[in-house]
């Protein structure tokens, strides 16, 4: 029994726009940059990819949330990220630092953990109904056999409702038929060298295995700029610096061993 | 009767306590605005500058005046009274008058009621001045200006200072200038050459203190509980039946909140069964709301999620709503730019995400003070949590350096580093070794070794972590530490606390 029959239906906005990432193929490649309202899969390549795809759909709910808001006002819109009870012990605790540090705003932001993935499915359908939310992540691991086509197409629903994006990230999981808009893998790529060695900006070697009505198979190595809120693409490593024509090359041992390093990440150009 | 108490605890160092007075800011200077017994004794006066106090008494502890909490602590102190008699009003800020016409009798007498309350109060350590008199603001005159204990009360009454008619201080002032320094001085003369003078308020003033003119008294009572009920001759069944009622009792509950200026949190109904089961459904708001619309909604959510459904037989006769939880919720005007709408919607979403799935699942992440990583920050209910936190923002053009993701407890690896203060060169993680390709660091974390005992000295205050960032041939990017010096432990442990991303 339940008391109200029809609730009346909440203010639905449809905000058909998408948000350009910034980088001209992969845009074109979308035909104008990833949706808002639409449902969008971020796969992780493998378990220990799982911190650079979540990192990767940050940086994208990051850049969705600041494109979605009007220019005038300063407030960005709440991100919600949902999230397992049990995933705090393997995948570890998410931190407002880290979040601050790819740019978003962790104080506006709600973190939802719920305890298995019927309740997880059920709260991402439920906030999606509230067009107030900048963009919700919805971090599964394993199978989640709960999100099967009938699942994905009432969140898709919902979303396309309320103009607000999804984000779908799944670790640990093949990828199965779904109602999904787009469908990406994520894989950490090794970093542009700051001076010193340091590891620099967040790198991620993007592909795009799925596109309705779109072109797919593409891929692209991009990095995350948060002072700009853009990924940008990453020159490839070692590729920094050019050798000089009229003389010979400085210190050839160091040559080699910048080729050795580089040659891990250079496997893509292949 | 009345009972002046003094709400502050005495606050006490080692040894002997210092003298305590509390302050408050008056146009911009501080000001004492009471102060304990020591601090009297000093020539401390409340009225004074902090910095007159600070003079006479270095050592003067001071604390700010929190006139909430005060009135808090009056309103408990007068339900505490009710045990002697119904009829209580509170004085702000600091009095109680009790109202012990034909229920003195009850404790032996006024005597034996006067002692009975003085041991009270002194058995919770509150400082007490009463007095009892034939109206409540005589008591309360007599209890804050009088010589005690009174035995004539007309007389005590005269012998009191124009100052306990509680007039404004020019009033005061113009009648200790004409002379008039005593309640009796003004007795004598006519009423209508005092309100010429003084003013009207002054005239009703010592009329209400002589008893010649009663005020009303306004008695400290509780408010009705909220409580709604509708029962029906024949039990009803049809969901559109009980949904009307149920509209109808929200909306009488919504109508007695509007005119007491509270919003519900918490709303329990209960649907009575003609056969004697009864179904108790309770739901939280996270704001106080009388929206009928949105409370019928959340209880719709309740229902939905309930693990077997509401099964109304042969019909309920009784339908009750009880509000155990209320906050005080003005009357609001909506803004024109809409922007409080927002807000509005996003509280809704929390209310109805805690409905379903309890009210701890949503949380804000709050900063807390704390350089230790595991205890940077709170992840507070949404519910409570209202108002969004503010975080630092990253220094512009610097890679991440914190983790998105932390291990607690951190996992134990195994590394090969360079002896003593060397970066890692590879580690051992879930079975795979990892390759160094780049790190940075230490960024050294010391213990809070302020919260060991003996910490302090050298050695004692526990074991410094040494942070390296790094990334691996594989470009992932980790947050590892060494747990201790080497000149603090011969073979410390290497731990990776977090994944950036």
């Amino acid at each position: 029994m339940r008391i109200v029959d029809a609730l009346p239906a909440p203010v639905a906005q449809p905000e058909a726009g998408f948000w350009a990432s910034g980088i001209a193929s992969l845009d074109k490649a979308l035909a104008g940059g990833l949706g808002y309202g639409q449902v969008h899969e971020i796969y992780a390549a493998e378990p220990d990819d799982a911190s650079s795809a979540a990192g990767f759909v940050t940086g994208l709910a990051v850049g969705m949330c600041m494109g979605r808001g009007r220019a005038k006002e300063k407030a960005r819109q709440p991100l919600l990220w949902l999230r397992e009870q049990r995933l705090v012990q393997s995948a570890g605790i998410l931190q407002a630092g880290g979040w601050a540090e790819l740019g978003g705003a962790p104080g506006h932001g709600l973190v939802g953990l719920v305890p298995d993935t019927l309740s997880l499915l059920r709260a991402a359908a439920e906030a999606l109904h509230c067009g107030k939310l900048g963009a919700v992540i919805l971090e599964g691991w394993g199978a989640m056999r709960a999100l099967d086509l009938t699942a994905s197409r009432r969140l898709v629903l919902a979303a396309e409702k309320s103009g607000v994006p999804l984000l779908l990230l799944r670790v640990d999981a093949r990828p199965v038929p779904s109602a999904a808009r787009t469908r990406w893998q994520v894989a950490s790529a090794p970093s542009r060298a700051l001076p010193g060695n340091a590891p620099g900006l967040p790198t991620f070697d993007l592909t795009l295995l799925r596109q309705r009505s779109g072109p797919c198979g593409l891929d692209w190595r991009l990095e995350w700029d948060r002072d700009q809120r853009q990924f940008r693409e990453a020159p490839l490593s070692g590729a920094v610096v050019s050798v000089p024509v009229d003389r010979p090359l400085a210190d050839r041992a160091d040559a080699a061993e910048q080729e050795r390093v580089a040659g891990a990440g250079r496997y893509r150009a292949a | 009767m009345q009972g002046q108490a003094g709400t502050a605890p005495p606050d006490t160092a080692e040894g002997m306590p210092l003298p305590l007075a509390m302050i408050a800011r008056v146009r911009g200077a501080l000001r004492l605005c009471a102060v304990d017994a020591r601090a009297g004794a000093l020539g401390i006066a409340p009225g004074m500058t902090l910095a007159d106090a600070r003079a006479l008494e270095p050592e003067l502890v001071v604390a700010e005046m929190d006139a909430g909490a005060d009135r808090h602590w009056l309103e408990r102190l007068a339900r505490h009274c009710l045990d002697w008699t119904p009829r209580v009003s509170l004085a702000a800020p600091d009095g109680i008058t009790l109202d012990i016409a034909g229920v003195d009798h009850l404790f032996g007498g006024e005597a034996g009621l006067c002692a009975q309350v003085e041991d009270g109060m002194a058995g919770i350590g509150m400082a007490l001045r009463w007095a009892a008199a034939s109206t409540p603001e005589a008591a309360q005159a007599l209890a804050r200006h009088g010589a005690l204990p009174v035995w004539d009360e007309r007389e005590a009454i005269r012998a009191l200072p124009v100052l306990a008619l509680g007039l404004d201080g020019e009033s005061t002032l113009a009648l200790n200038r004409a002379g008039l320094k005593r309640v009796g001085d003004l007795t004598v003369l006519p009423a209508a050459a005092i309100a010429a003078r003084f003013g009207v308020g002054a005239v009703s003033a010592l009329s209400r203190l002589t008893g010649e003119e009663l005020a009303p008294i306004d008695a400290l009572r509780d408010p009705e509980p909220l409580h709604f009920e509708r029962r029906f001759a024949e039990p009803i069944g049809l969901q559109a039946t009980i949904a009307a009622v149920f509209m109808e009792v929200l909306q009488e509950a919504a109508g007695v909140l509007g005119e007491r200026d509270l919003g519900g949190r918490r709303f329990v109904l209960t649907l009575h069964r003609s056969d004697g089961a009864r179904h108790r459904l309770d739901i939280e708001t996270g704001r106080p709301t009388r929206d009928p619309a949105l409370v019928l909604r959340l209880f719709d959510e309740r229902i939905a999620s309930l693990a077997d459904p509401l099964d109304p037989g042969f019909g309920y006769d009784r339908i009750s709503l009880f509000l155990p939880a209320t906050d005080p919720l003005p009357a609001s005007q909506a803004r024109l730019d809409g922007e409080e709408r927002d807000e509005v919607a996003l509280a809704e979403l929390i209310e109805r995400l805690g409905t379903r799935l309890g009210a701890g699942c949503l949380r804000r992440l709050v900063p807390r003070e704390s350089h230790l990583p595991e205890q940077a920050q709170f992840a507070l209910p949404a519910m409570e949590e209202r108002a969004p936190a503010t975080w630092p923002r990253p220094p512009e053009g610097e890679p991440p350096m914190r983790p998105l993701f932390l291990f607690d407890p951190p996992r134990r690896v195994e590394v090969l580093a360079e002896v003593p203060d060397g970066p890692p060169h590879r580690f051992r993680w879930r079975r795979k070794l990892h390759e160094v390709r780049l790190y940075e660091g230490p960024e050294r974390i010391a213990n809070e070794w302020w919260r060991h005992k003996g910490g302090e000295c050298a050695g004692q205050g526990g074991l410094t972590r040494d942070y390296y960032r790094i990334e691996d041939a594989r470009g992932r990017r980790y947050w590892i530490f060494r747990h201790g010096l080497y000149d603090e432990k011969p073979d410390p442990h290497w731990y990776l606390h977090g994944v950036f991303a």
